[in-house]
Parts: structure tokens; sequence; C-alpha cells
């Protein structure tokens, strides 16, 4: 009876932050105006959209390095692969998987790299991590806006800026919907595209049975204890780099998805937010910075989604202002990744300080024999 | 050879290549027709004005809670300051010391509530502090809609509610500061006197403190944590304290910038000092935690003078502007570079 107890009040604590976010929404949905099938399409947009790119951050979650905010090296590296698709003209879903194939190294690279820098910075991956996109940003920008149409042919000049080299700011996207046309089917008024919810279904599979694999189970193990992993002959720094490198690459195949459902591209500063975004969704789906399953992934970006959704509107309606929703919905996104790391580490902490107080008792009254 | 490789050991290969490449900047200037009076002017003001907010990096690193990813809650403080200021029509010197007033009994009130946060996650401070900024920056962002300002200079003009996104103080306390003593040297390089007396003031006072009993306590508990603890240091007070100190110059720095930059940037302003402020003292040859007055100083010129050289150099003489690009590279560059380092 009492390990029923225990067992409902952690399943309690584990979905306290979903919880919350279920009523803001359900608070806020009334008051937003909007109807249930608008909502319903919606959401199914937005699951489409940046599931994939939540489930990225699973892995590195899983080997101890917190939230990989370096995800964004992988956006970026989707996006070269699109901005190049969209120049040679190839549409539709083969477009994107060539697109695919033309990122994959890019990102692997740019995940080894990374990889390799976060290992010189054990304990601060994430702020690491995240200075680590800013700075890629810069190189990519700089790819961008002076190796394309100068050094890098291009064959289409309508793409480039009006001075001959540099990519434009914004890009229409001939492989648009690529995978979402594949199997659309309508169900009541919502459209559903199983082409692309068979994708992310892969992802999951490849995650499941990825954990049971032999690099899977290293990588749990030097999440626990990168130590113990170590003196048990796991190479863990390999294993972290691996971690990041797969995490990467998912991160550029979870743009592609993410851009061909939008359908056009935001050059320069569409990827910043990719990692703020998905590192938002994942932790509104309850999970912390050293434990996240699917579900918290998926169910966290549909709550995050509706919220983020719904928020402008009811702002607006409650306050009059438009504008105050907006920063509303900022301040939530960035409050809840503040919430999640503030309690994760708070906790850990703690633990910590009952660990010291636990071993100087037993330094005091040693056991008898 | 040997002392050439200890210099270089010293002084850092981050800071010999940047400081080359800007003596490189102003040595061929002049053969892009770009004066170097305006130049020397530039970085001169440019130092003067974000000076004070790279200080305010000093107090958090030397007690431990690492590089102030968090200083748009200073910067916050002091924009709360600027307005309050406004808002009640002081003008000149008496509009800025009520700005710093207001601004730095905001900045206490944070700092506390931000340094008892941060007690709590000891070992993250960083990407903790880089969040809790961006959240309180969107938080305040609603604040400045709601609260009840009502001079017609500070809020919106169609709706008379709301503060504008910039806020222009050319009638309140326009270069108070920076024109205190200024000597016009020729007619494009006005030599900003007391805003480079201000910052030495500044920079004093965070120096003496460090030589006083707490500030060296401060130090301690930065340095090695359990010796600090087994001294009878209270760890915690401690940090607090630095955390308020950061804060309360951070306030004052926005304020000082403001008054030479002619408006009150409100809404997300603050978000783009954060990495260029953290950049610029670990140019200067902070570490995660280290930091010294002269580490600042270095770093502040160093970081503006690319700033201000790159674009008028680089755009005369090959016509493409990458000065952006460079200052992305630079400054983010420089921060992952500390942040691998070894600690200690």
């Amino acid at each position: 009876m009492k390990m029923d107890k225990n067992k409902i009040g952690k399943l309690l604590t584990a979905s306290a932050v979903p919880m919350l976010f279920l009523l803001i929404c359900l608070f806020a949905i009334p008051l937003s105006q909007f109807s249930g099938s608008y909502l319903l399409n919606n959401i199914v947009t937005r699951l489409i959209r940046n599931s994939f790119l939540v489930l990225a951050l699973l892995l590195p979650v899983m080997a101890g390095m917190g939230i990989n905010f370096g995800m964004v090296l992988g956006a970026m590296a989707g996006q070269i692969g699109l901005i190049f698709v969209t120049d040679w003209g190839v549409p539709g879903a083969p477009g994107l998987i060539l697109a695919a194939i033309i990122a994959t190294p890019i990102a692997m690279l740019l995940g080894y790299f990374g990889g390799r820098v976060l290992n010189r910075a054990k304990g601060r991956e994430m702020i690491t991590s995240m200075m680590l996109g800013l700075f890629i940003s810069g190189i990519y920008q700089f790819f961008l806006l002076y190796v394309c149409g100068s050094i890098v042919p291009f064959k289409t000049p309508g793409m480039l800026l009006s001075r001959g080299y540099g990519v434009r700011n914004a890009l229409t996207l001939n492989v648009a919907k690529g995978f979402d046309k594949l199997l659309l089917i309508r169900i009541g008024g919502v459209n559903i595209p199983v082409g692309t919810f068979m994708i992310i279904g892969l992802i999951c599979v490849f995650t499941v049975w990825f954990k049971k694999t032999k690099m899977g189970q290293d990588m749990r193990a030097v999440g626990q204890d990168m130590h113990v992993a170590s003196t048990a002959g796991i190479a863990m720094e390999k294993t972290r780099i691996q971690s990041i490198m797969i995490s990467t690459v998912l991160a550029c195949y979870g743009q592609i998805i993410y851009l061909q459902n939008i359908g056009t591209l935001n050059t320069y500063n569409g990827a910043d937010q990719a990692a703020l975004f998905a590192a938002a969704a994942l932790l509104v789906g309850g999970a912390t910075v050293s434990k996240a399953t699917i579900p918290n992934a998926i169910i966290g970006t549909a709550l995050f989604h509706l919220m983020f959704l719904v928020m402008p509107m009811a702002g607006k309606y409650i306050t009059g202002q438009a504008m105050l929703g907006e920063y509303f919905r900022m301040f939530v996104s960035y409050g809840v990744v503040t919430l999640a790391l503030v309690l994760h580490s708070w906790k850990r902490q703690k633990d910590k300080e009952m660990d010291r107080s636990q071993f100087r008792i037993a330094v005091a009254n040693p056991p008898d024999k | 050879m040997a002392e050439v490789n200890k210099f270089i050991k010293n002084f850092g290969w981050p800071r010999i290549i940047i400081g080359g490449f800007l003596l490189t900047l102003f040595i061929v200037a002049p053969i892009f027709g770009v004066r170097i009076d305006t130049s020397l002017n530039d970085v001169i003001v440019r130092f003067g004005m974000s000076a004070i907010m790279v200080l305010s990096m000093v107090p958090m690193i030397q007690s431990g809670c690492g590089l102030n990813f968090g200083i748009p809650v200073g910067l916050v403080a002091g924009m709360l300051g600027a307005v309050t200021s406004i808002e009640f029509g002081f003008t000149g010197m008496a509009g800025i010391l009520v700005a710093f007033l207001v601004g730095i009994l905001a900045a206490a009130v944070f700092g506390f509530l931000y340094g008892q946060l941060l007690n709590r996650v000891k070992g993250d401070e960083m990407i903790i502090a880089t969040y809790v900024g961006y959240s309180f920056v969107f938080f305040m962002n609603m604040m400045w809609l709601i609260l009840p300002f009502k001079n017609p200079t500070s809020v919106q003009g169609f709706k008379g509610e709301g503060l504008r996104v910039t806020i222009s103080i050319q009638d309140y306390w326009f270069h108070k500061i920076s024109d205190f003593l200024a000597l016009p040297i020729s007619s494009s390089f006005i030599f900003p006197t007391g805003m480079l007396l201000f910052f030495c003031f500044m920079a004093f006072l965070v120096w003496a403190f460090f030589k006083t009993k707490t500030g060296t306590a401060m130090t301690a508990v930065g340095s090695n944590p359990d010796y600090a603890r087994a001294a009878g240091i209270n760890i915690n007070k401690m940090r607090t304290i630095s955390v308020i100190l950061s804060t309360m110059i951070a306030a004052i720095g926005i304020i000082v910038y403001q008054q030479s930059f002619g408006f009150v940037q409100m809404y997300n302003s603050p978000l783009a000092f954060v990495f260029p402020s953290v950049a610029a003292v670990l140019l200067g040859g902070a570490s995660v935690n280290k930091a010294s007055i002269a580490n600042v100083i270095i770093g502040t010129l160093l970081f503006q003078g690319i700033l201000t050289m790159t674009p008028s150099v680089i755009n005369s003489a090959i016509n493409i502007d990458v000065s952006e690009i460079i200052r992305i590279i630079v400054s983010n560059g420089m921060i992952v570079y500390a942040l691998t380092r070894k600690a200690r």
C-alpha cells in the first residue's frame, strides 16, 4: 500500500508541469474564441512540424549531457541542404530526400565538432552547446552571405541578393509539403498527413531500438555516472560524441521536415529559435534535464504549441492588446525552460547535501562490527 | 625565446590575434581614406559607453557565480530608473542621479532575488542565468505595456499608454556625463572626459571593494569554496552580495550608455548586450572564475575597437560589410573558447 502511494506521488510530480499547462490551455481556449476544428487542425500541423525536432533532443539527455541547445547546428545543416535542392529545382519528396543526403555529412561533421567541444566543457554542456550554436550561426551566415553565389555557383539568379552573391533572406521552397502530400487523408475537416507521421513514427521506433543496442546502453551508463562508466571500460568521450552526432543529424532531418511543412525558409534567423522551442516543448511534456521519454516529447509538443496558438488571441481579448499575449507566450517559453533547469539543478544540489550529511552521520557513528 | 613564449602564454593567443588585427586596421585605415581621429573618437566613446556594463561581470566571476549571462536583470533595473526619472521630469545631472538612484534600488531588489535563485543552482549558474535574463526581459516587456507611465515623451503617442520602443532623452539628460569637461581635440574627435572619469570612479570602487574584508572573502569563495567554508565564510551570503553588486553596476552601466546614446531603448534591447559584454571581459583575459579591472579595460578596448574599425575600414577596402559577421564570430567564439578551457 505504501509503495502505491509513493508511485502515485511520483506520477503526480512527473506530470505536474504538463498538468499545469493543460490547465492554462483549458483556461485560455474559450477566451481565444477559436473553433475546435481549427485548433485540432493546427495541433496536427504543429505536431508534424515540431515533434521530430523535439525527438532529436532525447539522446543527449540520455547520455547525461542535458538539453542539446547545439541542435541548431543540425538545423543549419538541414537548411543548407534545402537551399541547394531549391537551387537545383528538385521538387517534392525526392528533393527532400536529396536535401537530407546533402545535409547528413555536414550535420555529422558539425556534430562531431560539437561533441569534441562539449567533451572539453564537462559539467557545463548546456551553456557551451548554446554558445556553440550562436558561434556556428556566424560561420553559417558568412557561408551563405559571401561564399554562396561567388565561390559556390548558383543556377537560379532569383535566389541571390540583388548584388549578385549571397542567398536572399526568404526563400520559397519548391519542395514544400513534399512529405505531407505523400499520404494525405482528411477526417472530418482535419488534414492528416500520414506520410509525415510515418516518418515521425519511424524515428520513435529507432529511438526505442537504439536504447537497447550496445551503444544505447553505453550512453545510458555514461549518463548515469561518467566515471563509473569510464572505469567499466566504456569509451566515455567517444560515446558522448556519438550521442551529439546522432542528435545533430536528427535535428537536421527535423528541420527539413519542419520547413517542408512551412514552405518558406527564413534563411538567416530561421534556425536560431529551433532549440528554444524544442527544449521548451520537451520540458512542458514533463521531461527533466536528466530524463526524457518519447511520450514527454509528443505530449509536450502538442501542449506547448496549443498554448502558443491560443495565448496571443486570449491575451488580446482579455486586455485589448495583442502584444501582451505575444510577450506572454515568449515569457512562458523561456520561463518553462528556466523553471525546469532550476528545479533539476536544485534537486541535484539537495541530493548532494543529503549524501554529505549521511556520510557525516556514518563517520560520526561507525556501525558496530 | 623562452621570454617570448612566456609573454605569449601570459597574454594569451586570442588577445594577440585580435590586438594585432586591430593594430593592422588602424595602420591601413588612412590608406582607405578613413580618418584616424574619427576612428579614435568612436572607439573611445564606445569604450566609455559599454565599459561599465563589462565591469559588472567582475564581482560575479570573482565570487564563483560564473559569467553573468543574466546581465539583462541589471539592465532592466537601469531602464526602470531611466524611465522613472523621465516620468517625473528631472533634467540635467539631477535626472541622471535620480535614474541612478531608482536603478540601484531596483537592482538591489532584483539582484537579491536573482542571487537567491543562483545560490540554489550551483554549478549550473550560466545556462540558468541566460534563461533567467531572457524570461525576465519578456516579463518586463509586459510590465512596460501595463505600468502607468504618463509622460508623453515616453508613452506611445497614438494610444497614450505603454512605453515606446525608443524614448528620446534629448530634453532630459542627453550627454550630461559625456560632456562633463569634454575636450574637443579636433573637429571630429571630442574626448568624453566625464564618461571616462566616471568609469575610472566605478572601476576604483570595485577595485577598492575587493580590498575590503568582504571583497577578499568573496574572492576566496570564488577561488576555493571548500577553503572558504572551512575559514568560516558564509558562501551563500557572499555570492548574493556579488550578484547584487553585479546587478547594480549593470544598472548604472546602461544609464551611462543611454545618456551617451541619446535614447532609452526599451523592450528586447537588453538582450543585445548579453553576449558582447561577456565576450569583452573574456577577450580581456578573464576566465570563467577570475577577472580583474585590467581584463575589463583591455577587453572592452579590443572588442569595441574591432566593432568600430571593421565596418569603416573593411567596407572602404573591399566594399563588403562583414562587420556584423565578424562581431558574431569573435564574440561567440571567444565565449566558447573560454568555456572549454579547464577551470583553474
